[in-house]
């Protein structure tokens, strides 16, 4: 069995969570509702999140341009995407939204410029 | 140049204020930002997790501030960038400078102040030490980061667990420097808790409570800090020191509304937010000034900034086009028990719609508590919390029925533990 | 060959180069740092003080109030800022108030004019925010304020303008005797000399010592300050100092010449020359001292705090002289306090050494007294405001909002004669990140002009001395 300490995020609370997993069995201790259940469960099965960084920018008075990914990546796949995005070269013009590289690192996540520059 | 309404600073609050007067029927409207474009800090805070209240959605930075910037388009509002107010007076003028305008005065009807806030820096929390290179605060080194493309280190202590510390911690670690430790003096974090979680825990950065910088080494640049545990008092205690090598010293240590302009108009302010005192449509001691966002008090959210900074262009729009009321009952919000400070600081009934969001800052954290607001000392509401803490706003929401059988009066809200 | 080499560019050495360029003579100035005022200069109380303090007889009784008296034409040619709001020393009991006659009696000798003992009631009069526990006060009308680095920044353009060698970045590291003089070797260059002056402050002692066997030892003194915000500058109207005790003239409250509350300093004899640190224990007690002389003291507008060092010596007096056994090397040292009020009139007691020693020196023609200091944007008049933006777009923006400082004010600062390299000489010219928010919002901007300016990357650029490196490379070079 292993045992997992977690702080909730889902509302200012901010429950001490303790997630045991067993094989097929998850149990959340220390959750006040059922939003931190399920982020219990989350943490520990699948846990992800929403990168946002900046990749170089040519043709512009800004040296940097904001960029997120559309969706949220596994958690253990952030560094090795920052990475990869670290490389990347972009030329203004660029609108908010435009698809910068598609299905980064086979996650099927979509990185996305998060401004506008003429 | 003659307008209607100048609002003063093109960021989250300005870009609100400025669409809402358009929408409820100013005319003439001209916004002034300093910067070179609009947007103001959003477009250095590139991560996400703005927008849930007004949008819904998770929006970054820019994203959130270029809906609004779009909208300012859309609607044809005029303003203007690399412009700085120099001064603004009494009778509502407002000098500016910028390269192609020279030196020029407006005169408005209506004022909007939403210049935002300052962090505070070393100076002013007395770190001693030397003064090398390599001290940042938080937000500059943001700017420096995020806008400029530059990096501002490689080891790196950050004191204060402010929102934007967090936020930097994570995104210093993601361009491959390393964050040794968050240290906080307060026992408690004033960032909010997802971003300790996603920005600390998810990078195993420590974090230090009822820690704080005692010395800084490095006569060039910063060659390392020395932290120490603080007592009750938030004295050092000897025999705690301990020395961290690293590059750079980052400070989340509180932000600072920036009231300069609003002082030398003379524009009372009050002590316990450091912002203008407002009343009920964000107007502040001088008639037909009016001040919204971190301008008047800092909030956590920007959500909450946008939502404010609505009630000053409505409250402007009123006022320019005369349907401001300024007789009749007012009530005066004073700080019951655990609470710190409550904005707006006064509601003229009159001008109510139908409701009123007060915000307002505890003082510690209780769990379990209620938030009573008294009217003439009587309970008119009770909110059950399960946890309030100073690092997130508060807000109460009223109905003008529930106010509207009582004359001139002030209404307390206190903090009562459960 | 030059015919003098003047070692340090602080207030001293650049006042002397001024002086000196009033004559026929190939002048270097030669500086280890790389701005001129950068050391003592920058950390000190900016107060000219009247000149009762020193024992008459002695040279700093001679020169501080011939000096005090030399600020006023000499701020008006160099547009420095300078007021002469006079200063109190409070005294708190009887004893105090007989101390008081004996620097009254002492300024007298040493030819201060103006000075006054005032009763209780007539100081708190003057100044309602003194402490009520006074006694009474000594009042010297000629006590005034300055921008320390500005006066010598100023002193330094103008002797370069008058045909000064200013040598920035060069470390003495050996002086040589020869026939014709001295042969000064730095970590950069080599300088012949007929003639030294020793100002290096500090370090006079190590320079003395390379050619001098009369060993001189320099003591560094700490002093530590707190800066306050304009908003409490005028807490105080007068520069107000306590008695003077052994270690100097004590904790002063002063308002500054650009309208900042500056506080300190305590008095600390050091070994290191450079542990330029404040501490909390120096730090609490300048304000736990400072407090005894005024009403409130709202230390939470503090915006920085800093520490100096004066050079001090066992001889407890200024050293202006040739060196014994060592012909044509003069020494200017242990300049501590009142050095900055004192930096005119050694500046004549020098040359008057130098025209013993080289008979013949002639005065130029042509010598230009004025040098014209960058405009100060905010406080021209609205038609002036429009004329320089019109002239020059640059001065139509703010970069430093705090101070209200534009960009035509920044560029202006690094095209000077001594130009501004650093963010801190940037600072130090024109007032950019010295305000409330000490350089947070202007920075970034501040060190994109430099770069640009001086056509070099913005990671070359430093805050300060030599390795203060600001940034440490482009984003995404360091991901891992």
């Amino acid at each position: 069995m292993k045992r997992h300490e977690f702080v909730c995020i889902m509302c200012p609370m901010g429950c001490n969570l303790e997630v045991l997993e067993d094989e097929d069995v998850i149990l959340v201790k220390g959750n006040q509702c059922k939003r931190g259940y399920e982020y219990g469960v989350k943490e520990i099965s699948n846990p992800t999140r929403v990168l946002t960084s900046t990749v170089i920018l040519k043709n512009s008075y800004l040296r940097r341009l904001p960029v997120k990914s559309d969706g949220e990546i596994p958690k253990g796949m952030i560094k090795d995407c920052v990475k990869f995005l670290s490389k990347i070269e972009v030329s203004a013009p660029v609108k908010m939204g435009d698809v910068i590289h598609k299905n980064i690192l086979g996650t099927g996540v979509d990185i996305v410029s998060t401004r506008t520059v003429e | 140049m003659k307008y209607d309404l100048v609002v003063v600073g093109g960021g989250p609050a300005g870009l609100a204020a400025a669409i809402e007067a358009r929408k409820n029927g100013v005319e003439r409207i001209v916004l002034i930002e300093r910067d070179r474009e609009l947007g103001g800090i959003l477009q250095q805070c590139i991560h996400n997790g703005f927008g849930l209240h007004v949008f819904g959605e998770q929006l970054t930075g820019p994203e959130y501030a270029e809906r609004f910037i779009n909208e300012l388009n859309n609607l044809k509002i005029e303003y203007l960038t690399n412009t700085m107010v120099l001064e603004i007076n009494d009778k509502k003028e407002v000098y500016i400078l910028n390269q192609e305008l020279g030196f020029r005065r407006i005169e408005a009807k209506a004022i909007i102040l939403s210049m935002g806030c300052r962090e505070r820096t070393r100076g002013a929390i007395g770190i001693p030490g030397f003064r090398p290179a390599g001290i940042f605060t938080a937000g500059t080194a943001q700017r420096f980061i995020n806008i400029e493309g530059y990096m501002v280190g490689k080891k790196v202590v950050i004191l204060g667990s402010g929102d934007i510390g967090l936020i930097m911690a994570r995104r210093l670690t993601l361009e491959g420097a390393k964050v040794l430790a968050v240290v906080e003096l307060m026992p408690y974090s004033t960032g909010l808790t997802r971003n300790i979680v996603q920005c600390l825990h998810d990078y195993n950065i420590p974090l230090f409570f009822e820690h704080t910088v005692i010395d800084i080494k490095g006569k060039n640049r910063v060659e390392g800090v020395t932290i120490a545990k603080v007592d009750n008092n938030r004295v050092p205690i000897r025999g705690t020191e301990v020395f961290y090598e690293c590059d750079t010293l980052l400070l989340s240590v509180g932000l600072i509304p920036e009231n300069e302009l609003s002082r030398n108009a003379g524009i009372e302010i009050d002590a316990r937010t450091s912002g203008p005192f407002v009343n009920e449509s964000m107007e502040t001691s001088i008639e037909g000034i009016f001040a919204c966002g971190n301008v008047v008090h800092v909030h956590d959210l920007v959500d909450f900034v946008t939502q404010e900074a609505q009630r000053a262009g409505r409250g402007a729009a009123r006022y320019i086009k005369g349907e401001a009321i300024d007789n009749g009952v007012v009530i005066r919000t004073v700080n019951g028990n655990g609470i710190r400070y409550i904005v707006p600081q006064k509601l003229r009934l009159e001008n109510l719609n139908d409701e009123i969001n007060l915000f307002m800052r505890v003082d510690n954290i209780y769990n379990n508590c209620r938030l009573d607001v008294k009217l003439d000392g009587k309970i008119i509401k009770s909110f059950k919390k399960r946890k309030v803490t100073p690092g997130e706003m508060e807000t109460v929401k009223l109905k003008k029925s529930d106010l509207s059988t009582y004359n001139d009066c002030s209404l307390s809200i206190e903090v009562v533990k459960e | 060959m030059f015919d003098v080499a003047i070692i340090g560019a602080g207030v001293i050495g650049c006042s002397i180069a001024r002086e000196l360029s009033k004559y026929n003579l190939n002048v270097a100035l030669i500086e280890k740092e790389n701005d001129v005022g950068n050391v003592t200069t920058k950390a000190n109380s900016a107060i000219i003080h009247a000149g009762y303090d020193a024992k008459p007889g002695t040279l700093k009784g001679k020169l501080n109030a011939k000096g005090n008296l030399m600020f006023d034409e000499l701020c008006r040619e160099l547009e420095v800022p300078f007021k002469r709001v006079g200063s109190l020393v409070l005294a708190f009991d009887d004893d105090e108030m007989k101390t008081l006659g004996k620097l009254y009696e002492q300024g007298i000798q040493n030819g201060v004019p103006e000075l006054y003992i005032l009763s209780k009631e007539k100081v708190l009069e003057m100044d309602p925010n003194i402490s009520d526990n006074i006694k009474g006060a000594l009042y010297a009308k000629t006590g005034g304020i300055i921008g320390p680095w500005e006066f010598t920044i100023a002193l330094a353009e103008n002797a370069v303008e008058n045909g000064v060698n200013i040598f920035l970045s060069n470390e003495v590291v050996d002086i040589e005797k020869k026939d014709f003089g001295y042969r000064i070797i730095t970590n950069k260059d080599t300088y012949d000399t007929k003639y030294v002056v020793n100002c290096a402050g500090l370090y006079a002692d190590k320079i003395n010592n390379m050619v001098s066997n009369n060993k001189m030892e320099i003591i560094p003194r700490r002093g530590q300050y707190y800066l306050l915000d304009k908003t409490v500058g005028n807490l105080v109207k007068y520069v107000i100092f306590q008695c003077p005790s052994k270690l100097g003239k004590g904790v002063l409250v002063t308002p500054t010449v650009h309208g900042n509350l500056l506080i300190g300093p305590d008095a600390e004899d050091l070994i290191d020359k450079t542990a330029l640190n404040t501490t909390s224990e120096g730090l609490n007690f300048i304000v736990e001292v400072a407090r005894r002389s005024v009403k409130t003291l709202p230390l939470n507008m503090a915006i920085t705090n800093f520490a100096g060092l004066r050079a001090r010596t066992e001889r407890d007096d200024f050293i202006i002289e040739e060196a014994v056994d060592a012909k044509g090397f003069i020494n200017v040292a242990g300049i501590e306090s009142p050095g900055l009020s004192s930096a005119p009139a050694i500046s004549l007691y020098v040359i008057d050494i130098l025209k013993n020693i080289a008979k013949k020196i002639e005065k130029k023609e042509n010598f230009n007294p004025y040098r014209r200091a960058i405009p100060k944007f905010i406080e021209l008049s609205e038609d002036e405001k429009n004329e320089l933006v019109k002239k020059d777009k640059r001065f139509g923006k703010i970069i430093c909002r705090c101070e209200s400082i534009t960009e035509g004010e920044i560029v202006s600062a690094i095209h000077r004669n001594v130009g501004a390299r650093t963010v801190d000489a940037v600072k130090r010219r024109v007032r950019a990140g010295m305000g409330r928010c000490q350089g947070g919002f202007c920075s970034p901007r501040v060190i994109e002009i430099l770069a640009r300016e001086l056509g070099v990357e913005m990671t070359e650029i430093e805050k300060d001395h030599e390795g203060s490196y600001i940034l440490t490379g482009p984003t995404k070079s360091e991901v891992q």
